[in-house]
């Protein structure tokens, strides 16, 4: 009674799998065959779904008509300053919200909640303005600096991680000398490690993927970071499409290429986020 | 141990004292942050929301004249934010349904998962920009893949997409689905903690498949569905790149999303203490909607371990 359906059952999943699949696969595949076609290929009719010949120049001449190599630096700098700051100063927050008692923890914990669910429009207009009397305008301090200070959804990510660590670690370090910070960076960090991964490697994606502090705060070309540089490449190039396919896929390449060797760690990052309990 | 307990009690307040040293010192980065990016920013933007500011010059106190222009005379406003409650009524429970259906599919054991899984999820971290590129692409009226293949089904009149004013924001949902594996690998995680037991005796007790799915897989994945919805309650009402790369908020405003209209006001017109204004206003619905759902959620949301 129960067998023979799930068999038809398993069938019937595979097939509604194999189909998603496709649809979700087809974009991906456009977007690659698009940036290897010739223009008269292109437009083509019926369309030609496998080009013939490879374009493989299309990918040179989309990196001259875009400084690739130069927004891919300027993005990678603000990238790795994120980073840094960020798995820095949440560290030593969360570890003040989990290994600590103090008065005021709870006061610190709902900031947390309360910026979680805070529009960035309302800081936004304020926060420009503030960078604008710094005279940061057209530097990337306005897209790093933010970072060293925390961030509300790593600063809770780790908090969850680091309550999970013994606290006889803690003690037994403490008798052995150690002060706060160094059961931070030498008990408490180095178990976390999957932690800091993780919100290591979101960071690196926000920063890579970002758009609106791009484009509130870069405003010379040769600072430009790939999103904003590719959003000005077609309102420039706009009907370009093998140009522009080759442009994005080139800057969907790294995040490819990371995912596929950091998967376990994006894996782990969704059930670290705490939401389960 | 022994060190440690032997003057606990006199150490008592010198403990407490350090503790709360240390604790006050490590979130000093939040404390300091918090202060100069958050408390300033509300307040000098609930400040601007009340005068006329054009970024520059010192901002000139106006009462509530923003407000009312807002309310009263800005078409666009009211505009702008019922294309972004259609994105938040139609878009967002339609993401949120199908990036379930897929994470329940996965969840039955089979082979080829973590392909699935990689494949579902990678269209979620690819940059927006290049995306919203893609899809533009995709979406082409005349020469785009998605046209091209409803014609070769049969489909005549095929919609203009991204350049109809009716079919505009389907377009962005559509889009937005293929993006739906940020959530669905979520759903899957929790999905994988349901216990198997539960489901097995629901079968025992006669439960069919669709009961039991009913009565035990949603109220274990309800704190999850909670966390989905809250997400994408604030991150719907914030949709913003993907208008302001495909669209600019054409045709005829069909786009112009709440958060894009606030942008273009303070740094295209530099009209920023009006775009304050709204962005108190988008504070508030935001808030009122959250509000609402979480208090709901005392009736429809299960934690486990909690019940009586």
């Amino acid at each position: 009674m129960i067998r023979a359906p799930s068999i038809a059952r398993a069938v019937v999943t595979h097939g509604i799998l194999v189909g998603v699949g496709a649809i979700f696969s087809l974009p991906f595949f456009w977007l690659v065959s698009t940036a290897l076609k010739a223009d008269t290929q292109v437009l083509a009719m019926p369309p030609v779904w496998v080009p013939r010949p490879v374009r493989w120049d299309n990918f040179p001449r989309a990196l001259e008509y875009i400084p690739y190599v130069q927004y891919a630096l300027n993005t990678l700098r603000i990238c790795a300053l994120s980073v840094v700051g960020t798995v820095l100063s949440c560290s030593l927050v969360a570890y003040s919200l989990a290994r600590v008692r103090w008065i005021g923890r709870e006061l610190v914990f709902f900031s947390l909640l309360g910026v979680m669910i805070l529009p960035g429009q309302v800081t936004m207009i304020p926060t420009f303005t503030l960078f604008k009397w710094l005279h940061w305008i057209g530097t990337i301090l306005p897209l790093v600096a933010p970072s060293f200070f925390g961030n509300a959804f790593y600063i809770f990510l780790l908090r969850q991680f680091y309550r999970t660590i013994p606290q006889e670690l803690s003690d037994a370090a403490r008798i052995d000398g150690c002060s706060d910070l160094a059961i931070l960076l030498r008990v408490i960090m180095p178990l976390a490690r999957p932690a800091l991964a993780t919100v290591g490697l979101f960071t690196f994606i926000g920063a890579w993927n970002d758009f609106l502090g791009p484009l509130l705060y870069l405003n010379d070309e040769g600072s430009y970071t790939l999103a904003i540089g590719l959003q000005r490449f077609v309102s420039q190039h706009g009907a370009e499409w093998s140009m522009l396919m080759a442009a994005s896929t080139v800057m969907t390449l790294p995040i490819v290429v990371i995912f596929f060797f950091a998967q376990r760690t994006f894996i782990q990052g969704v059930t670290l986020t705490g939401i389960k309990g | 141990m022994m060190k440690g307990g032997r003057h606990l009690r006199s150490r008592g307040s010198a403990r407490a004292r350090r503790d709360f040293r240390t604790g006050l010192l490590f979130a000093m980065p939040w404390i300091i942050g918090f202060t100069v990016f958050v408390a300033y920013p509300i307040g000098a933007s609930l400040y601007y929301s009340l005068c006329e500011f054009d970024g520059i010059r010192t901002p000139k106190w106006i009462g509530l004249a923003n407000y009312r222009t807002m309310l009263l005379e800005d078409e666009l406003f009211w505009r702008s934010l019922a294309n972004t409650l259609y994105m938040v009524v139609i878009g967002l429970p339609i993401g949120m349904i199908v990036s379930l259906v897929i994470a329940l599919l996965l969840n039955q054991r089979i082979r080829g998962m973590t392909f699935y899984r990689t494949l579902f999820y990678l269209p979620s971290i690819t940059p927006i920009v290049a995306t919203s590129i893609l899809w533009l692409w995709l979406f082409n009226p005349q020469i785009g893949l998605i046209n091209i293949l409803l014609a070769s089904i049969g489909v005549r009149d095929a919609p203009g997409w991204l350049t109809d004013p009716t079919w505009s924001k389907s377009a962005l949902i559509i889009m937005g689905l293929w993006g739906a594996g940020g959530s669905m690998v979520i759903y899957l995680a929790a999905l994988q903690d349901v216990p198997q037991a539960l489901v097995e005796a629901a079968h025992l007790d006669g439960a069919g498949p669709i009961q039991a799915f009913r009565h035990v897989t949603v109220p274990m994945l309800s704190p999850v569905i909670l966390f989905n919805l809250v997400m994408g309650l604030i991150g719907s009402f914030q949709y913003f790149t993907q208008a302001y790369v495909m669209t600019a908020g054409g045709p005829q405003d069909s786009t112009m999303f709440y958060a894009l209209h606030l942008f273009n006001r303070a740094f295209l017109d530099f009209r920023m203490g009006y775009a304050s204004a709204m962005a108190w206003a988008l504070f508030i619905v935001t808030l009122a909607c959250t509000a609402i759902v979480l208090r709901s959620s005392a009736r429809w949301v299960y934690y486990a371990g909690e019940e009586a």
